[in-house]
């Protein structure tokens, strides 16, 4: 036995495996693998032939997936798009704070925070409860009707600043939820180390809740980034409103489908993260347990 | 299990093959035996192959606007295309009372796959693009665009199309007049499209563009009815001096002909002429020059 200064860290947590074992689990693994290809080809491979061969396929692959529309609306879609891209970013970057600032706002105990903690209560309530049309249509039509001196009446501000209220309810929920779920001795604790109540939260309680709901954030980005399209109700062409025009053109929807494929290749890479993050967080908490 | 699971998997699936290749082969019997467009045809509702035999089924979209549709009801034979739809079942031997109506989103009357319309009377422009999708009937009224603007926009007293190419433009969505923008009138700034025409109007009042492009009736009808400070600030034919509004069809429909039978005869006995001048009034805006 070696002394434990000695100890190579990583040794103790290789646990040992029979030879024997080790091989059958591989022979397994690799049975596993070949059932699984086989059942997910032939399983596409049908769905594929189906709707290839059924009657009107020719009539949908003319319609929908017809590569001449597609290379045809291509530019457009990824012009508009880059307004898609621009709005999500601006949007984004201010629902983080502010809906910390409404969470942090809600979870205020201290007596004369009470109306702090009422407004934010309201604020969440009715944007949540609003449908986001409603308050993209009320700024970007109604604000610039009531011709304010020195206000825009960009629509696209005005779309940007609609999400953002709209989202900002959504996330301040997803941050609350993070919040208190960490628990109260976490904070008796720091409390007790002789941490003020702000020093608490900022050190101990926030870091940790946010790690927590990561993934549902992200989930919600994931949305806000296709609800962009609503900013179109306004005026601006953005990629579905392209994809519109170019469809009522030609009487032919490809070039929604392509717009779709934009979204889809933002968001997988989004999506991988949020798994990936998911695991590490997953394997980092059971890490003291194995 | 997964044995099993594959098996059970694979007879609908096998089914569901044999079902497809029943359905196509009875396709292509059916497409062969369609009848080709003879130039005279017995047209007559017993005779006509209407989706619902002695009855013609007439697609328009909700809401339906003047002066094209009178209180958002097709049925009350009042606004030009309603009249004009009423006159064409007329001429084919069909009383009021064996026409129905239905609701067709402009979106959805291109859509491949079986219609639930004989004929879609929306305010459609022929399209050579459009008739690879569906077919239309001749032409039953030529439409100009015109540009409308607020009184003291600063296009109101634009005469040539080069005086509104600095301006901020709005048209609605999948309309000739967005062409007409982007094609003819080429503007600096991309124009702002909008859902429909009560949105670019709120645009327009709001100040968030200078001017809107709607076809000339509906110009007409806006500046009359609806704006009280707006004019016409003029119009231009938009396809080379030949834009026609068509009942739309399904493509390949056996209908076409009769349809087309029926609209020359109207427009030989001058009743659709007087049908455009109930309700089509005014045709005095300026002509814009290049």
């Amino acid at each position: 036995m070696t002394t434990p200064a000695e100890a190579p860290l990583e040794a103790p947590t290789i646990p040992y495996v029979d030879p024997v074992r080790r091989a059958r689990a591989r022979a397994r693994g690799r049975r596993d693998g070949l059932i699984a290809s086989v059942s997910t080809v032939v399983v596409f491979a049908i769905l594929a032939y189906l709707i290839t061969s059924s009657p009107g396929w020719p009539k949908v692959q003319e319609t929908f997936f017809n590569v001449d529309e597609a290379i045809s609306a291509w530019p457009s879609l990824i012009k508009a798009f880059v307004l898609n891209i621009k709005i999500f970013l601006v949007a984004e970057f201010f629902i983080l704070i502010l809906s910390l600032l409404i969470a942090l706002g809600r979870g205020l105990r201290a007596p004369v925070a009470l109306p702090v903690r009422i407004l934010s209560t309201v604020y969440v309530d009715f944007f949540r409860g609003v449908p986001t049309i409603l308050v993209i249509l009320l700024l970007g039509f109604g604000v610039p009707a009531l011709q304010l001196k020195g206000v825009t009446n960009s629509p696209v501000v005005w779309g940007t600043v609609a999400l953002i209220l709209s989202y900002t309810a959504y996330v301040a929920e997803v941050y609350r939820a993070g919040i208190e779920s960490i628990h109260p001795s976490q904070r008796a604790a720091a409390r007790s180390l002789g941490l003020s109540s702000v020093q608490t939260t900022r050190y101990v309680v926030l870091p940790q809740a946010v790690r927590r709901v990561v993934p549902p954030l992200l989930n919600d980005f994931i949305a806000l980034q296709k609800e962009t399209a609503l900013v179109s109700l306004l005026g601006p062409i953005e990629v579905l409103r392209s994809a519109q025009i170019d469809a009522s053109a030609n009487f032919n929807y490809t070039a929604y489908v392509v717009a779709a494929l934009l979204f889809v290749a933002i968001t997988l890479p989004l999506t991988r993260f949020t798994d990936w993050l998911q695991r590490r967080d997953t394997r980092r908490r059971m890490a003291g347990a194995m | 299990m997964r044995r099993s699971f594959l098996l059970s998997a694979a007879i609908p699936a096998v089914a569901a093959m044999a079902l497809a290749g029943c359905a196509s082969e009875a396709d292509t019997t059916a497409s062969s035996a369609s009848p080709s467009p003879s130039t005279s045809q017995d047209c007559s509702p017993e005779t006509m192959q209407t989706l619902t035999p002695g009855t013609l089924t007439i697609g328009t979209d909700t809401p339906a606007y003047p002066p094209y549709f009178e209180d958002d009801d097709p049925t009350n034979g009042k606004g030009f295309e309603s009249a004009v739809a009423y006159a064409v079942a007329d001429q084919l031997g069909f009383s009021n009372d064996q026409v129905t109506w239905v609701t067709v989103p402009f979106n959805k009357s291109y859509a491949p796959g079986d219609k639930d319309f004989d004929f879609d009377i929306n305010q459609i422009s022929i399209t050579a693009k459009r008739q690879k999708a569906v077919d239309f009937s001749d032409g039953y009224y030529t439409v100009n665009q015109a540009v409308v603007a607020l009184k003291d926009s600063p296009i109101a007293d634009a005469t040539t199309l080069t005086e509104l190419r600095e301006s901020k433009l709005g048209a609605q969505v999948g309309t000739t007049s967005l062409d007409f923008i982007t094609n003819d009138i080429q503007p600096t700034q991309e124009p702002l499209v909008y859902n429909d025409t009560n949105d670019a109007k709120s645009a327009l009042e709001a100040g968030q563009i200078d001017g809107i492009v709607v076809d000339l009736p509906t110009a007409y009808y806006v500046t009359a009815v609806e704006f009280d400070n707006a004019k016409i600030v003029g119009q231009f034919p938009a396809q080379d001096g030949d834009e026609q509004f068509g009942l739309l069809m399904a493509k390949g429909s056996p209908l076409v002909t009769c349809v087309n039978q029926a609209l020359t005869a109207l427009k030989d006995s001058g009743e659709l002429q007087s049908i455009q001048d109930e309700w089509l009034v005014g045709k005095d805006a300026p002509y814009f020059t290049e």
